[in-house]
């Protein structure tokens, strides 16, 4: 008999994605799936998604599930997770969600060093409303709302949440990572594995940045838009371990 | 079972506490700081019991949600500014059919206000407050002992019926001593299971608790079932007091800090020979509707008092339509009126209306 070597995972919903071709979402909801699996605890396993393009994630991921007000989810799961401390919380969000009108409850779960597992997609533009800026967009970078590029002196400048998150004495573990090649999805898994160990290892806040691509809204091809994350987006946001004070390796 | 002196935040905290309530996040803002101070200390020598210090009203309220979603009785307290931050998670919470408590000790306003007393925000918590034509259950007690059963009380309806509830009481209400007794606590343990929190899919279907419903068939579908437990609300949870109405020509119509002003008001009268009562909504919403209409067969006017410029005037006119004059006495600002100027309101309009024939 074959061995089977790749299925679906036990956290994945047998829906069809509703993301666009190339998105990254896809891939990330089934990475967060499949380190539910093989940490054996999708029966204990919160989840709360965003307002955003990824507010469906509960037609995808199969575990509990409850919706929070654009940019509260972490408030939300602090809330989930201080009234029944013995469940795995984490909170999937936008980078519009997390760094913009949710910045405050962030910063703040951070500093309290809430045991949440927080996944932070930044693609760099608010893609569920048609692309308008986000707090995480480049420098020159065109959106719906910053017509011939973002201007530092009008819109402001590319917000590092993860550095910013880094500070806080509550937070133990913070990286960024990507999801445009195999090897870059291998490491992102790993990473937000961790994210999920810490808290289960009851250390403190902990956050995986996955810098996603949005073809449609940077009106790229898929590969493209990989492209674009590898040669642009990481100049500015780069990859790697930004905090560990875990102390316990990986 | 044995009287305590107790200020009206602290009789709130314990109230809670005795409900088992097991879950409180707030902001510090005045004139309610006494509550999350009193939850603090309670709550920190408590098996099981969570509280926070939000960063924010928005925060305070978003983790109540969470706890809430988990199934653990959760409550939040601010006053009106932290309450008019706090609509967005009421409204989702009524959307999601999300029980929690919601404690309003009212200031003036509108913007900052001030601290003093006042009724201000009938229209806000009465008409939902925040987006969505969504209701939430007022209730507005008006001494110490009635600041324990309401309390209780509003556990109870936010479960049953999955729905926030607001407690709706001011300054006064809040800082006011009062002997008050408490019921035995509640086991939170005891309580009924809630067969839709979020706990883990272990041995059944993953949940979901959303307000989101794309589908206009599905969303049509929510809001009708919200309307059928609204209607049954309204039907079974109207709660008012009457006093002295039996062989009353007017009554006075008051709820809270108000309504005990009142009371003294209608005693005053009442020793001069003018048959006045007083009739007490004490859910503003479900409105006593039926119930005041029903007076309207032998009572021909109605006093409306109110703590701000007219409000639950509103309802009063709605529920007695043509059956009964209806008049207004205001005093917004945190203005406390004394039992004797609503005596001589009530007065002038006995000798007006020649009522005392």
């Amino acid at each position: 008999m074959a061995k089977q070597v790749f299925k679906r995972p036990d956290a994945i919903k047998e829906n069809v994605f509703h993301y666009c071709p190339g998105c990254g979402h896809s891939i990330i909801h089934r990475l967060v799936a499949e380190v539910i699996d093989e940490l054996g605890i999708r029966d204990k396993t919160v989840g709360v998604p965003p307002a955003g393009c990824a507010v469906l994630a509960y037609n995808y991921i199969n575990v509990d599930m409850g919706e929070a007000p654009h940019g509260r989810a972490i408030a939300v799961a602090t809330g989930i997770k201080r009234a029944r401390p013995e469940l795995i919380v984490f909170t999937y969000q936008g980078d519009g969600d997390i760094a913009a009108i949710g910045t405050a409850e962030t910063i703040h779960a951070a500093n309290r060093g809430e045991r949440l597992s927080v996944i932070f997609v930044n693609n760099g533009v608010y893609g569920m409303t048609g692309g308008q800026m986000a707090p995480t967009t480049l420098l020159g970078q065109t959106t719906t709302t910053t017509p011939g590029g973002r201007l530092p002196l009008r819109d402001g400048f590319p917000l590092d949440l993860s550095q910013m998150l880094a500070v806080a004495n509550g937070s133990v573990y913070i990286e960024r990572t990507a999801v445009t090649s195999p090897k870059n999805i291998i490491k992102a898994k790993k990473a937000i594995k961790k994210a999920f160990q810490v808290q289960m290892d009851d250390l403190g806040f902990a956050l995986v940045e996955v810098l996603s691509q949005c073809p449609t809204n940077w009106k790229l091809s898929p590969v493209e838009a990989c492209r674009r994350v590898e040669e642009e987006v990481m100049q500015n946001y780069p990859l790697g371990i930004i905090k560990d004070t875990t102390h316990k390796g990986d | 079972m044995t009287k305590q002196l107790m200020r009206g935040s602290h009789v709130i905290g314990e109230a809670a506490t005795r409900a088992g309530c097991r879950f409180y996040a707030g902001y510090p803002i005045t004139p309610q700081n006494e509550l999350p101070e009193y939850m603090s200390e309670r709550f920190a020598k408590l098996e099981g019991a969570t509280f926070i210090q939000a960063e924010s009203e928005l925060a305070a309220i978003n983790m109540v949600m969470g706890a809430s979603m988990a199934g653990v009785r959760a409550m939040t307290s601010s006053s009106s500014p932290g309450i008019s931050l706090k609509q967005e998670g009421i409204s989702y919470m009524a959307g999601m059919e999300l029980p929690a408590v919601v404690v309003n000790i009212m200031r003036g306003g509108p913007g900052l206000g001030n601290i003093a007393p006042t009724q201000q925000d009938y229209f806000q918590a009465t008409r939902g407050g925040g987006h969505g034509g969504y209701r939430t259950i007022v209730l507005a007690p008006y001494s110490g002992q009635e600041l324990v059963t309401l309390t209780m009380k509003a556990f109870d309806l936010a479960d049953v019926y999955r729905t926030p509830v607001i407690l709706l009481g001011d300054g006064l209400m809040g800082q006011m001593m009062e002997p008050v007794t408490f019921p035995d606590p509640i086991d939170p343990d005891t309580l009924p299971q809630k067969d839709w929190r979020l706990d883990g899919a272990r041995d059944r279907d993953s949940r979901l608790i959303a307000s989101l419903h794309l589908d206009p068939a599905q969303m049509e579908q929510h809001n009708w079932k919200l309307a059928r437990k609204y209607a049954a609300i309204c039907e079974r949870e109207t709660k008012r007091e009457s006093y002295l109405l039996d062989d009353a020509v007017l009554a006075v119509v008051a709820f809270g800090t108000a309504a005990r002003i009142a009371k003294g008001a209608v005693n005053r009268v009442r020793k001069a020979g003018l048959r006045a009562g007083l009739f007490r909504p004490i859910t503003l919403w479900p409105f006593p509707e039926k119930e005041l209409r029903a007076l309207t067969r032998t009572i021909k006017h109605v006093l409306v008092f109110e703590m701000n410029f007219g409000q639950m005037v509103e309802d009063v006119r709605i529920s007695v339509g043509e059956q009964a004059t209806v008049h207004f006495h205001g005093r917004p600002g945190g203005i406390i009126s004394t039992p004797h100027e609503i005596a001589d309101a009530i007065t002038k309009l006995f000798y007006r209306y020649k009522l005392d024939n």
